[in-house]
């Protein structure tokens, strides 16, 4: 909300000497400065003149030459770009030597050869408003020479915008962002008295609530003699610098009051309300209006408010917006004026539902002031010289918030705080801003204003007492905690999973869980997804199943950007649909990496350095090729019977839907199950003193036979004497056969190893190969 | 015999200086001293003499004998020296000549402020917190003290999911949910701090991300105060930014906490001087805070009366953005490696 320093000097003496200090006073009371606009500063040297001349410029056409007279009845040739200005007008000159608000010197010139002796000003080189299409026209009874800041009475003002929290109704308007300052600052505030005579009205009113918990408060003047014509200066300029556009007196009035004293309210064109009778009620299901701005909107039963007339029509949207039917035109002379209460959180709902927020809305949502409706009337019609308040004058109530005491215990207080502030200090910072203080013994009770809906507990009190004391003023204490600080196990695992993947060369990537709906499809997955209902956009709707989209994605933009051989990790986390009712989505942790630099063999061995490093055996099962992956290229990954991942080159297909050109492999492992599991838990094994034996061998071993499953039965073949098995050579013959070579390293921890102990070793390993139909290789 | 010892040791004396390496000298060296070297042989000859020229005889075998020994280790030395030095000649590399292989790879900037801030809250005694990202409305909202139709749920744009009732199961948009799960699991006391992903429904520009994550903190013991809050927000900002860096708070508004405030650093660019990225204030803020709520503790069921906490968080892609001075956040979420790379760690 932007409020200038001259209308809060309207309710307390500020000082204009330093607006940056008054300015950082705002934001230590939680009036967050967003920026100081300085306005009407830089005007020195722009004075009226008047246009004795126009002549064309003997060589350009997009500049004529202007001959103006500034007092002294002396032609001065100026050079100008606009047209938009008749002889005899009168308008501002910035004379040589001036500085522009925006900085620059007006110095004698030449423009394509003829002399320009100052610059001929439009309006938003004066800072007056947005307009820059021609000069400022300025009224023709000025003298000339004149200063324009006299001419204009423009006064230099500072324009404060602030961000004030939804917990603050009060400091939605200038008085109350002024009586919160003034109090901080030790200084009188008050809301200037003012003295509207009323007259006889020449007709009656009737107003019902109908629904209590709809409206609170619903206050209705007459008035009479309206005429419709454009706002005086000051409070356009005011409406201006506040950031709304001024519309015409009766509107501008209106807007005036919400601004200044933070009570929305709507005017009626008496004559088409001509009974005057106003009914408040909920809307009834389907029930439609026209509003102010042209759109015909269907109500929602008993969600939203509706103002309605003698025929029972509505002519309103409560808290909301004003009916059609009942606007003011150019021929209005006589108006019914509405100060409501609206209950807060009809009108949010309203509101939100209907996609229609105001600066009315947006007040009456926080709660408004309903003792400020009266004297919110009178200053409607202060605002508009010659308009009469009639003697018509209906206040209705219906539901309104109780104002009780609230106990406040002051040993609460400076507990809660950490502070030690004397009870009587407390109570001096309350009053000030309104609060009704009644001593109880030790404590005190405090009855906050009626502008200050949201204060209703204890806890509401000792944060205004902590804003008005300054929490810079509270003493900073280091609590020390009663906790041992540490990681879970998962999240040093976490750690130790990165540590190996950035060993291994890979870059960790975080890709959006959000993927397109053909994504997965693209991917070769199947998975029944959980949609975003109110996406941004169809690319981000769905939530992933698998980390895979994402890294692909991540491979391909690298790929696109002459990035090749990428190798990339995440960990992040992958939404199921539950097969079993949840409250929540089967939300788990993933562990991927894809490679664009390695082969799957080589994802392979990665697997195994993960799997050993966290503790478990992990074997590929390549008989269920998983969803996506090259059938022959890849395998569930299982640790015993559990399934914890998947790992292989990419479906081909799949490469091709992503547009890739490079082989891309894949590991991924679900860390909620893996992590689950028991790991081995790295124990000390004795190492032997005794000399070791190794022997080789060289098998001739068939496709259907994976090397780690003979590897599995080598070892177990070759009992426990048998430290370590290794294929340390893959050779493949011209005719497709291949050899595996495996060294075996024999070694025992009590005794030096007989020939007898390798014999029978080596006939068991031969042995368990032979089951497999696997023989040693015949060279 | 005389003749033919020295005639012998003329010959190997010569043979010896004129081997031009350690294997030609051990070829010599054979000829003269092994089983069939010719002094070997001349020895065989002495049981040939009386025993008077015997007695000569071998003693003038054994001086040519230890003199040519002398010889051919002066001369091996000499040979293995310069071998060696041909040797380390003849290897000399250029040690430069590697190709470009990546060794390590690299954790994300999310990653390393994330690892970074943990450590100094387990540091100060801090436990670390993690839920669910996708969340019901009662632990992202009710709990929280916002209730439906609250004015303060504009504060969030909010990503709803198909599951459940329409509207009750969303993309968590802060991690304060976690702070209701840690105080619905276990009994105060409680100092924990909660990092994690979160969600809103943004549209992405160079500062702004529909995801992205943040820290949280949470403490609920008895007494806690607000003196509390301010002194483990500035304690945890001399650590983690370094002593110059101050912290200050600035009444503000959260349904969940009350009294609410603003956590501001010193600006880290211009050390509260004023600069472009501070606005010319000084300070940045950096995230909000207060005392935990009563109705909160009420909604997890804590006595307000007995118990008392405060709450902080703060977004942390933008401490990464800040510390090394990348001016798009949407940068850190394509998974380009020419961005990855260029943070080792």
């Amino acid at each position: 909300m932007k409020v200038t320093l001259s209308w809060l000097q309207e309710f307390a003496p500020f000082p204009s000497d330093d607006p940056v200090a008054l300015g950082d006073v705002m934001s230590d009371l939680g009036m967050a400065v967003e920026t100081i606009e300085r306005v009407g500063e830089g005007l020195d040297g722009i004075i009226v003149a008047k246009v004795l001349a126009l002549r064309p410029h003997p060589d350009a056409n997009k500049i004529q030459l202007v001959d103006v007279d500034c007092g002294d009845g002396e032609p001065l040739q100026i050079c100008c770009g606009a047209f938009n200005m008749s002889v005899g007008d009168l308008v501002p000159l910035a004379t040589l030597g001036t500085v522009m608000p925006d900085g620059m010197e007006i110095a004698r010139r030449k423009m394509r050869g003829e002399w320009s002796n100052g610059m001929l000003c439009s309006g938003r080189e004066l800072g007056l408003g947005d307009d820059h299409s021609g000069i400022y026209i300025l009224d023709s009874s000025l003298s000339l020479g004149t200063p324009i800041a006299t001419a204009l009475s423009i006064v230099p003002d500072v324009i404060f915008d602030l961000d004030i929290t939804p917990n603050r109704p009060d400091a939605f308007s200038v008085a109350g962002v002024a009586r919160d300052l003034a109090a901080r600052l030790g200084l009188p505030f008050a809301i200037p008295t003012q003295t509207v005579s009323t007259s006889p009205a020449q007709q009656t009113a009737k107003v019902t609530i109908q629904d209590p918990d709809l409206c609170g408060r619903f206050h209705l003047r007459l008035i009479e003699n309206i005429k419709v014509e454009p706002s005086p200066r000051w409070i356009a300029d005011r409406l201006v610098a506040a950031g709304m556009r001024p519309i015409n007196n009766v509107v501008d009035a209106s807007n005036y009051v919400m601004l200044e004293l933070g009570q929305p309210n709507h005017t009626y064109d008496a004559d088409k309300v001509s009974d005057g009778t106003f009914a408040i009620r909920w809307a009834n299901e389907g029930e439609t209006i026209e509003t102010l701005d042209g759109q015909v909107r269907t109500l929602t039963g008993h969600r939203d408010g509706v103002i309605t007339n003698s025929k029972n029509e509505p002519i309103g949207i409560a808290g909301v917006m004003g009916g059609a039917s009942t606007e003011i035109s150019e021929s209005t002379t006589r108006v019914f004026l509405e100060c409501a209460w609206w209950q807060p959180l009809a009108i949010a709902r309203s509101s939100k539902f209907m996609g229609l927020r105001s600066e009315a809305s947006a007040r009456f949502e926080r709660g408004t002031d309903p003792e400020m409706v009266d004297f919110a009337a009178q200053r409607f019609v202060s605002l508009l010289p010659g308009a009469v308040l009639t003697e018509l004058s209906i206040t209705e109530d219906g539901q309104l918030p109780e104002r009780l005491p609230i106990a406040v215990r002051p040993a609460r207080v400076n507990q809660l705080l950490g502070t030690s502030i004397a009870t009587d200090t407390m109570k001096a910072l309350l009053e000030p801003i309104g609060f009704a203080i009644e001593t109880t013994g030790e404590s005190f009770t405090a009855i906050a204003p009626s502008f200050r809906p949201d204060v209703t507990t204890e806890t509401d009190v000792i944060e205004e007492i902590a804003r008005h004391f300054g929490y810079s003023k509270i003493t900073p204490k280091l609590s020390t905690s009663t906790q041992i600080g540490h990681l879970t196990d998962r999240q040093q695992k976490r750690r130790a999973l990165r540590e190996i993947a950035i060993g291994l060369g890979f870059h960790e990537a975080m890709p959006l869980p959000f993927l397109a709906p053909e994504d997965m499809a693209n991917c070769g997955l199947n998975d029944e997804v959980i949609t975003l209902t109110n996406p941004l956009a169809a690319e981000e709707s769905v939530l992933r199943t698998s980390l895979r989209p994402g890294l692909l994605r991540a491979v391909a933009f690298n790929e696109s950007h002459r990035s090749f051989a990428v190798q990339l990790f995440e960990i992040g986390k992958v939404f199921r649909r539950p097969t079993t009712a949840t409250p929540l989505p089967d939300e788990r942790e993933h562990f991927a990496i894809i490679s664009a630099a390695s082969d799957s063999r080589e994802l392979a061995r990665t697997l195994a350095v993960l799997g050993t490093t966290l503790g478990y055996d992990i074997s590929i099962d390549q008989s269920r090729p998983p969803q996506g992956l090259h059938p022959g290229r890849s395998g569930m990954l299982c640790v015993g019977s559990v399934v914890v991942g998947q790992i292989g080159e990419v479906d081909p297909a799949v490469i091709e839907a992503f547009g890739l050109s490079e082989r891309v492999n894949w590991l991924e492992l679900d860390l909620d199950t893996l992590l689950a599991l028991p790991a081995s838990e790295h124990r000390y094994r004795a190492i032997s003193r005794y000399p070791s034996s190794d022997m080789d061998f060289a098998f001739d071993v068939p496709e259907e036979v994976s090397a780690a499953q003979l590897a599995q039965a080598l070892r177990l073949a070759a009992g426990e004497l048998c430290v370590r098995c290794e294929l340390f050579d893959v050779f493949r013959f011209p005719n497709g056969r291949r050899s595996l070579a495996y060294r075996l390293r024999f070694q025992s921890t009590e005794r030096t190893l007989t020939d007898e102990d390798l014999t029978s070793a080596r006939q068991a390993v031969l042995a368990a190969a032979s089951a497999l139909s696997v023989n040693l290789r015949e060279n | 015999m005389t003749d033919d010892l020295k005639q012998l040791q003329t010959d190997f004396s010569q043979r010896i200086a004129e081997a031009a390496s350690v294997a030609d000298l051990r070829a010599v060296e054979s000829e003269l001293l092994g089983k069939k070297g010719a002094l070997t042989q001349l020895k065989r000859t002495l049981g040939d003499l009386d025993a008077e020229q015997r007695k000569q005889m071998g003693a003038a075998l054994n001086e040519a004998k230890n003199a040519l020994e002398a010889a051919i280790e002066t001369r091996g030395q000499q040979l293995r020296k310069a071998e060696l030095a041909a040797q380390i000649a003849a290897e000399k590399t250029d040690l430069t000549e590697f190709l470009s292989v990546p060794a390590r790879g690299t954790r994300h900037l999310v990653t390393q402020t994330w690892d970074h801030l943990v450590d100094v809250f387990v540091g100060m005694g801090f436990t670390v917190a993690e839920g669910p990202e996708v969340e019901s409305d009662w632990y992202n909202f009710e709990a929280l003290n916002i209730p439906a139709a609250h004015p303060a749920r504009g504060m969030w744009d909010t990503l709803y999911v198909d599951y459940g009732e329409p509207e009750t199961v969303l993309l968590r948009t802060h991690t304060s949910p976690v702070q209701i799960r840690v105080m619905t699991d276990q009994p105060p006391p409680i100092y924990s701090v909660m990092p994690g992903r979160v969600y809103r429904r943004d549209t992405a520009d160079a500062s702004h991300m529909p995801v992205f994550h943040q820290i949280e903190g949470l403490v609920v013991d008895r007494g806690i105060s607000f003196a509390d809050l301010a002194g483990t927000l500035e304690a945890f900002t001399s650590a983690y930014f370094g002593g110059a860096i101050h912290s200050r708070l600035r009444p503000s508004y959260f349904p969940f906490t009350e009294p609410s405030a603003e956590y501001d650093i010193n600006c880290l660019f211009c050390q509260g001087d004023g600069c472009r990225t501070c606005g010319q204030t000084g300070w940045l803020e950096l995230g909000g805070c207060g005392m935990v709520h009563p109705n909160v503790l009420r909604n997890v069921g804590l006595d307000a009366e007995e118990w008392s906490g405060f709450a902080f968080g703060f977004g942390l892609d933008r401490l990464a953005l800040m510390r090394h001075g990348v001016d798009d956040i949407r940068e850190m979420y394509t998974g380009d490696v020419r961005f990855l790379e260029q943070f080792p760690s």
